[in-house]
């Protein structure tokens, strides 16, 4: 092998806080090789994201380079970056024209006030010295190898303009403007639907092979690790706990930490064992007859008519009491919306919805007056996907789990506590916790609150409207469990919509593919994951990252054109 | 853009609309009307006039009529002839009376505008850059002050500090010996000496406020991703920041052209009373107290087409800025 374009010796960066310091990264090495893909994988506060910045010298206040080389090899000059005063004119040539950088928000981090254009033109008079006709001929080449259509016209849009994907091609594009040697790039999919994400990996494949780059590429996702990845390091609280080729890792893994981090991925492979055998009675609790939702198509002001668009359209599905259904699709495939109806915050624009109730009576939702409602929403509960934003920051944990049973009323103070000391040890958190506020709970703990204020009112149907994606993967099989040992102890019924298929394929009986408002198939989750019928579903499935390095999927999956498709 | 600027301003016709209706309406509010005030104040003089004289004025200006009738009138008049009315207390037609104050109204705030954007905009930059730094606290020191110190109180210093360090006469926008004199380059100068107290004294407060805004949104600004990919691309430190965060910050900025006429005229009354400005808030004042309802009703109305145009210009501006609210 030639000697890497990149080395990182011992790096270690400090976080000076109020009270202590906090030794984000420590003593961390690894060398980039031409042509080659190095992954770092690690979970969220790993350190792995500050190391990558660390290698531009961008390091947001209060953190500090505690010590350590970063070598640049370019034209067998040695270059360290380290010593180096982060704002001096020596770090600022090599950023951008020698290491480029993807984020995992393209919408975020791109400006949205400026043109993809200008942005990307910059980059290359800034480092290739080019005028500015010249630069904007060599960004429309560039938008083009991304794969943007009408490159020339797309170059003068703003960002709000392009979808998820054709933003990270743009931001692919500027990243490599000046022909960098090395890739960072940190969480480049994580915000993408999975089909999505198999075109921009391929992307950067791609052109990481034409141009012979080295690429840092950071992930919590061991599937794309596998799919991408030729080395492999795995950082755990700033340090670097195994690092080996993808293959080593992903079958010989000798870290503890790794093995866990791999159970936890392969884990939600296969369904759920306690899944097995139950499937729910046949007798079904909520029914959907043909619900539609269709947005706009109102005259506007001078009578300007806006296009109509059906978030939803005639979906007809059934949940039967004690089953789990998924609702699997990609953003902007109206499963939110689904969700949204079937509770009525949003309002059909036309079907039915069928719940029934306790003394086995059909109610018809869609015709429930507000008490009726209020009483339904009792039954029907709601898991939020934003562990973050879905708990009110001053109210405490005792407030937030009591809040249903002070709403529905007709409970003493002293009952209330007593019922949320309950649930929170159902959810498996200590009851003493009751007096503390959100922000000293992690994720993972935030969601198990905001599950324990669902199951408040004893609800027998719960929708969960992405759950667990705002969650690492260890601490996301973790919740499913509790959620499926929570339905072994009530008798509940779960809708779990969710982007990610192994997600639901672990946790759901049966499963609804939904695809531009429409559902393209309903069968098991076995039948769906391993043999679908619809090529809508086929494509998606085989989108999915493998986490196995000797089959890589994604490389070969099926592609969906949706326009080659004979209309329905 | 064309069209959204002609929809803004047929939304503008009902709104004044209702604008006039009600400074009409509030101006009747008050028991009497310019008349029942004119007396009283006749009689504490020692010159009552007596009743027949009031009934015969009363007519001759339309006061016996209903209020519908009167604000009837009042509005044909200035749609159709541009004639807002006479007022009782100047002996003037509306119009003149106000012309001239609204002049003066106008490049004061224009000038305080300015004063705001130019001061504010280099300290709220700095301050948000150099968040808790020793000069981040030396400016969030004075700008509290600012807000704090009651302009009236910081008008009173400033004009004794001019007395006594400069030695000028205090008060108005001219010395004595220019305000009836031609326009020439002295009497320039001389404006120029005495304009800089009110712009200070009314400037003050909002960029004070302006500060703490900019740097607050400047704060969150910093921090977003598209800052680090601009740090990612090797630009400098300096262009880094006023090229994307600054300019995404400066929204309030502009919003700010739509509130400070407003602001100008009612908020600042009493510092214009302390410094004698010409300006319209002392004489809507006067036009108030004395019931001198056209004058009153005219100069709400204006303002309010002041406001609203202040509003549509700073929405134009802010569409221009950002392409997120051209584009919706």
């Amino acid at each position: 092998m030639d000697s890497p374009v990149l080395s990182v010796e011992d790096l270690s960066l400090d976080f000076h806080l109020r009270t202590h310091i906090l030794h984000a990264v420590r003593n961390v090495s690894f060398d980039l090789h031409r042509g080659r893909t190095l992954a770092l994988v690690g979970e969220s506060g790993s350190g792995k994201s500050v190391t990558a910045r660390a290698l531009l010298r961008i390091v947001d206040r209060p953190g500090r380079m505690a010590g350590g080389r970063i070598l640049l090899r370019k034209d067998g000059v040695e270059l360290d970056l380290a010593p180096l005063a982060a704002d001096s004119k020596a770090v600022r040539a090599v950023r951008g024209a020698h290491i480029g950088l993807i984020f995992q928000e393209p919408m975020a981090s791109l400006s949205p006030v400026h043109t993809i254009g200008s942005q990307i033109d910059e980059m290359l008079r800034l480092h290739a010295g080019l005028d500015k006709r010249a630069a904007r001929t060599a960004t429309i080449a560039l938008l083009g190898q991304v794969e943007i259509p009408n490159p020339a016209e797309m170059a003068d849009r703003y960002t709000f303009e392009f979808s998820g994907g054709m933003r990270q091609r743009a931001m692919i594009a500027m990243a490599l403007a000046c022909n960098p040697d090395v890739l960072i790039a940190d969480e480049p999919t994580t915000a993408l639907d999975v089909t999505t994400q198999a075109e921009i990996l391929d992307l950067i494949k791609r052109l990481q092979v034409e141009r012979g780059m080295a690429m840092l590429l950071i992930t919590h996702d061991m599937g794309v690790v596998a799919e991408v990845a030729d080395d492999v390091a795995v950082m755990r609280f700033g340090k670097i706990v195994e690092q080996g080729s993808v293959d080593d890792i992903f079958h010989a893994p000798r870290h503890p930490y790794t093995k866990r981090l791999l159970a936890s991925t392969l884990k939600l492979e296969q369904a759920a064992e306690v899944r097995a055998g139950q499937g729910g009675e046949p007798g079904p609790i909520l029914t959907m007859h043909n619900l539609t939702k269709v947005y706009g198509g109102a005259s506007g002001f001078l009578g300007t008519s806006k296009f109509a668009v059906k978030a939803v359209d005639g979906v007809s599905l059934t949940l039967n009491a004690g089953e789990n259904l998924g609702i699997v699709g990609e953003s902007g495939s109206g499963k939110t919306t689904l969700g949204r109806l079937i509770l009525r915050t949003v309002e059909p624009s036309s079907g039915q919805v069928l719940y029934r109730d306790r003394q086995g009576r059909d109610v018809d939702v869609t015709a429930l007056s507000k008490s009726g409602l209020r009483k339904f929403h009792a039954d029907v509960r709601l898991i939020f996907q934003d562990p973050f934003a879905s708990l009110n920051p001053r109210m405490t944990i005792g407030q937030i789990i009591g809040d249903p049973l002070v709403v529905a009323g007709g409970h003493t103070a002293r009952q209330i506590e007593e019922k949320v000391a309950e649930l929170l040890g159902l959810v498996g958190l200590d009851p003493a916790v009751m007096e503390r506020y959100p922000h000293a709970f992690s994720g993972g703990q935030r969601q198990r609150i905001g599950i324990a204020r669902a199951l408040a009112l004893d609800p027998r149907v719960i929708i969960a409207d992405e759950a667990t994606s705002a969650l690492d993967v260890s601490i996301r099989s973790q919740i499913l469990d509790l959620l499926l040992d929570i339905q072994q102890r009530l008798d509940l019924s779960f809708i779990f919509i969710s982007h990610d298929i192994s997600v639901v394929r672990y946790f759901c009986d049966r499963v609804a593919v939904m695809h531009r408002g429409k559902v393209v198939e309903v069968g098991s989750a076995e039948k769906i994951c391993t043999a679908p019928e619809a090529d809508y579903t086929r494509a998606l499935i085989s989108a999915v990252p493998n986490p196995d390095p000797r089959h890589k999927r994604m490389l070969h999956r099926t592609r969906f054109n949706p326009d080659l498709q004979p209309s329905a | 853009m064309l069209n959204y600027i002609l929809k803004r301003l047929v939304y503008m016709i009902p709104t004044l609309f209702g604008m006039s209706i009600i400074s009409f309406a509030i101006i009747q509010l008050p028991p009497g009307d310019y008349l029942t005030s004119l007396m009283s104040t006749l009689a504490d003089g020692g010159a009552p006039i007596d009743a027949a004289t009031v009934e015969r004025l009363r007519s001759q200006y339309g006061l016996d009529q209903p209020i519908w009738l009167q604000y009837g009138k009042w509005m044909a008049g200035i749609l159709f002839r541009g004639d807002f009315g006479f007022s009782f207390e100047w002996n003037q037609p509306v119009a003149e009376v106000i012309w001239s104050r609204m002049g003066t109204t106008l490049a004061l705030s224009f000038a305080a505008l300015l004063f705001v954007w130019a001061v504010s905009l280099p300290i709220g930059i700095y301050s948000a850059v150099r968040r808790h730094s020793v000069g981040d606290y030396v400016f969030t020191f004075l700008g509290f002050i600012g807000l704090a110190v009651p302009n009236f109180i910081f008008a009173l210093t400033l004009m004794y500090v001019s007395f006594r360090v400069f030695g000028q006469s205090v008060g108005g926008l001219y010395s004595p010996e220019y305000v009836d004199a031609p326009w020439s380059w002295a009497k320039l100068w001389d404006l120029m000496m005495h304009l800089w107290i009110p712009i200070i004294v009314i400037g003050t407060s909002g960029t004070a406020a302006m500060i703490r805004i900019l740097r607050a949104n400047l704060t969150d600004e910093l921090s977003k991703p598209y800052v680090t990919t601009a740090r990612a691309k090797g630009l400098p430190e300096y262009k880094v920041i006023v090229k994307y965060p600054v300019r995404i910050a400066l929204n309030p900025f502009v919003s700010a052209i739509g509130w400070v006429l407003p602001e100008l005229v009612s908020g600042v009354t009493i510092t214009a009373i302390v410094l004698n400005l010409p300006t319209a808030g002392p004489l809507l004042l006067r036009a108030l107290v004395a019931q001198d309802m056209y004058l009153a009703g005219s100069f709400i109305l204006l303002l309010s087409v002041l406001t609203l145009v202040g509003m549509l210009v700073s929405d134009i501006l802010l569409a221009l800025l950002d392409p997120r609210i051209r584009y919706n």
